[in-house]
Formats: structure tokens, C-alpha cells, sequence
């Protein structure tokens, strides 16, 4: 059960959409930013790099909202969003919270 | 879609020497994140980065000097910060960083801290807390938690640890914060006002040692943060002397001291070079 309300703006609001590159041979695998993406946005890949680390990937492209937490916490400078400006969405209400 | 994109690069890579990343931090380590931080301050200080200099001692966060693409120094150990006031003398246009480790800065260093502090010399220092010497094998340091297992504490440290916003406080520096780096935003943000300060600044960063300090104490990396998650509570202008490093209580974090006093080349220039005695000297 959600137990917060919806903003009453939450349809106006625009919302970014992110795009995530991930520099993956500079990746160590310390899953900070698998852990910490509010969306869940990523996911630790089955492949190896070229250290023998699992990378990052993404899973859930469209989530991402551009916040550059992965970019900011990622220890090894292997990540980073960018805004994609195609496409802006709305900020989502709690439906789109339940997990 | 492919995530991979190598055309577009990093947006800190102008600050980085590329040729040398992937650095040696450990995977899990924290250093990098604090590393990324001060270079994202100092981008966003907007002070000139031509005249800006990165000083920093031995240890695993002293390799921070060699991965900039600034003026940057690779001191002796502990003599980070008495390197960097004799660069700040010589030249008082200079930003000048000092990015070291707790080891480095708070024990074979702690003097040469003390006395920068006291004299209050216009640099900044960012000093990244692991909690144990990391690079020799973590054995126990200043600032290792009362408890905690090291190298050479197996049944646990019996000294409780330094209090180091405490220490900067009561020495006399300027600009005192302690975040983690979990709190990335509010790190970035108080290194940033802490390049932008006029005096001895001082921003404490704990950061993870999933090598040396987890492993001995059963905390993996992501466990550390975690642990910064749960058992750290945000209270700017707490009293320093309230901020013993204890995660059963509870750490605080947050910006606890920001004052401007004279520093010390203004009193240099006050007591040595007075304008009267400089005229003097010109008449003669």
C-alpha cells in the first residue's frame, strides 16, 4: 500500500529524461551505483570487462530521471547521465512507485 | 540501446590525467568519490584553475596529486600541509588544496595540522577518513573506532579515536565540516564553500576501506555505506566536541564551524610589512 499522496501538480510538472553512459573497462564493480539509483534504473551485467569486473547496465532505460547520483558517487569516473532531449515525461505519481 | 558510448567522455575527464585511470583504488573504496567531489567543487567555485594547485602526503588518497590534471605535489609523508603553506607564502594568488588521508594528516601530520590551524594559512584541506591505514595493510591509526579490529589490534583497538573536527576547531581553523561519502551533494557543496573560504578550511570525508578496515570487521563496502545511511544524523552547527566517531551512537555530520579571522598573511603583513615601514623603505 502507498501511503503518500500525489502532488496536485504532478501531471504539469516535466520531468527529465536521462540518458546513462557507462565507460565500462573503467568500472570496478563496487555496485555503489546499482545500489543507490532511485529508479533502480541499473543492473549488474553477466559480461565481464576487460579487468574481469561485472559492469553496470541498464535495465530500465526510460527511468532514468537524470539525477547524475551514479555520476557523482561512481568512485572510478565510469559513469555519467545526460539529459535526453527527445523526450521529457511527468513526474510519476506513486503508481509507478510500488515495487 | 547500447549504454556504452566512448565518443562522449566523463564530464570530469578535463580534470583528470586519463592516461592514468583506472586509478589504484581499491574496488569499494571511497577515495574516488571524494577525489570526484573536490574536482566538481572546485569546477563549481568558479575560482581559476590555472592558479589552482592539488598538495597531498603518502597514502592511498596522497595518490589524488598524481590523477589531476593541475599543478600538483606529491609531498613527503605528513608534510602535505607544511608544503602547502610555503606554496600559499611564496605565492598568495594560489588556490591551494591539500587532499590527504587521515594517516597522513592527523598522525605523522597531526602537528603540522595543529600549526596551520593556529596561524590559520589560506588553504583548504580535504582530509579523507578511512578509519585505519589503508595502504600498509590496516594496522591501527588515530582514528580508528574504539573496538574496531586492525592488523595490529586483533581483539580490537583499545584507544578510543581522534575527534578530528574537535582538533580543527580548537586549534583555530576557520571552515570545519565532516560529511561521508554517501552525502556526495552536501560534500561536494561544503568543499566548495571550503575552496571559497578565507582561511584554513578543513572538510572531513569518512569514506569506506573495504580491504583493510571491512574485512577485519565483517563490513563490506556497500555495509559501510550503509552504515553512513542509518547511524549518521545532519546537525550543522553542532558543538565540535559532540562529534566522536561512534556508530552505535551515532556519527553527525554537517558544517560545524565557518568564521573569518585575519589570516596569516594578513598578520604577517600587519606585524613585517606594515605600510608605514614599506614607505620608509622606498624614501630610503
Amino acid at each position: 500500500m502507498v501511503l503518500w499522496r500525489v502532488p496536485l501538480d504532478s501531471e504539469e510538472i516535466q520531468t527529465t529524461i536521462g540518458i546513462v553512459h557507462i565507460l565500462e573497462d573503467r568500472c570496478k564493480g563496487c555496485g555503489f551505483c546499482i545500489e543507490f539509483c532511485p529508479r533502480q534504473v541499473l543492473q549488474f551485467s553477466k559480461r565481464f570487462n576487460t579487468k574481469g569486473y561485472h559492469p553496470p547496465s541498464v535495465v530500465k532505460p526510460g527511468e532514468c530521471v537524470n539525477c547524475h547520483y551514479c555520476e557523482i558517487i561512481c568512485p572510478e569516473f565510469a559513469i555519467y547521465s545526460v539529459e535526453d532531449l527527445t523526450q521529457s515525461g511527468h513526474a510519476a505519481g506513486p503508481e509507478t512507485e510500488v515495487s | 540501446m547500447t549504454p556504452t558510448n566512448k565518443s562522449i567522455n566523463h564530464p570530469l575527464d578535463d580534470l583528470l590525467r586519463t592516461d592514468r585511470i583506472p586509478h589504484i583504488w581499491c574496488p569499494g573504496c571511497g577515495i574516488g568519490t571524494a577525489f570526484a567531489a573536490c574536482l566538481t567543487a572546485m569546477k563549481a567555485s568558479g575560482i581559476d584553475l590555472e592558479k589552482t594547485v592539488m598538495v597531498s602526503g603518502i597514502g592511498c588518497s596522497g595518490r589524488g596529486a598524481g590523477y589531476v590534471m593541475l599543478d600538483s605535489y606529491h609531498t613527503t609523508h605528513g608534510r602535505a600541509i607544511p608544503f602547502a603553506t610555503g606554496l600559499k607564502l611564496a605565492n598568495p594568488e594560489l588556490n591551494v588544496v591539500v587532499f590527504s588521508g587521515d594517516g597522513d594528516l592527523f598522525a605523522i601530520g597531526g602537528n603540522h595540522f595543529i600549526h596551520g590551524a593556529r596561524r590559520n594559512v589560506d588553504i583548504t584541506v580535504v582530509c579523507v577518513n578511512n578509519l585505519n591505514y589503508g595502504m600498509t595493510g590496516g594496522q591501527v591509526a588515530a582514528t580508528t573506532p574504539l573496538g574496531a579490529k586492525t592488523t595490529t589490534t586483533p581483539v580490537g583497538n583499545p584507544d578510543g579515536p581522534f575527534n578530528l573536527p574537535l582538533m580543527a576547531y580548537a586549534a583555530g581553523a576557520s571552515y570545519v565540516s565532516r560529511w561521508t561519502i554517501l552525502h556526495t551533494r552536501d560534500m561536494t557543496e561544503s568543499i566548495k564553500d571550503a575552496l571559497l573560504n578565507r582561511g584554513f578550511a578543513f572538510v572531513e570525508v569518512l569514506s569506506p576501506c573495504p580491504v583493510n578496515f571491512g574485512r577485519r570487521n565483517k563490513e563490506k563496502a556497500l555495509d559501510s555505506l550503509r552504515l553512513y545511511q542509518e547511524k549518521t544524523i545532519i546537525k550543522n552547527d553542532a558543538h565540535p566536541s559532540e562529534l566522536d566517531i561512534d556508530f552505535e551512537r551515532g556519527v553527525t555530520l554537517g558544517k560545524f564551524v565557518d568564521i573569518e579571522r585575519p589570516t596569516c598573511i594578513d598578520r604577517y603583513d600587519a606585524t613585517c610589512r606594515p605600510p608605514e615601514m614599506l614607505e620608509e623603505e622606498k624614501a630610503a
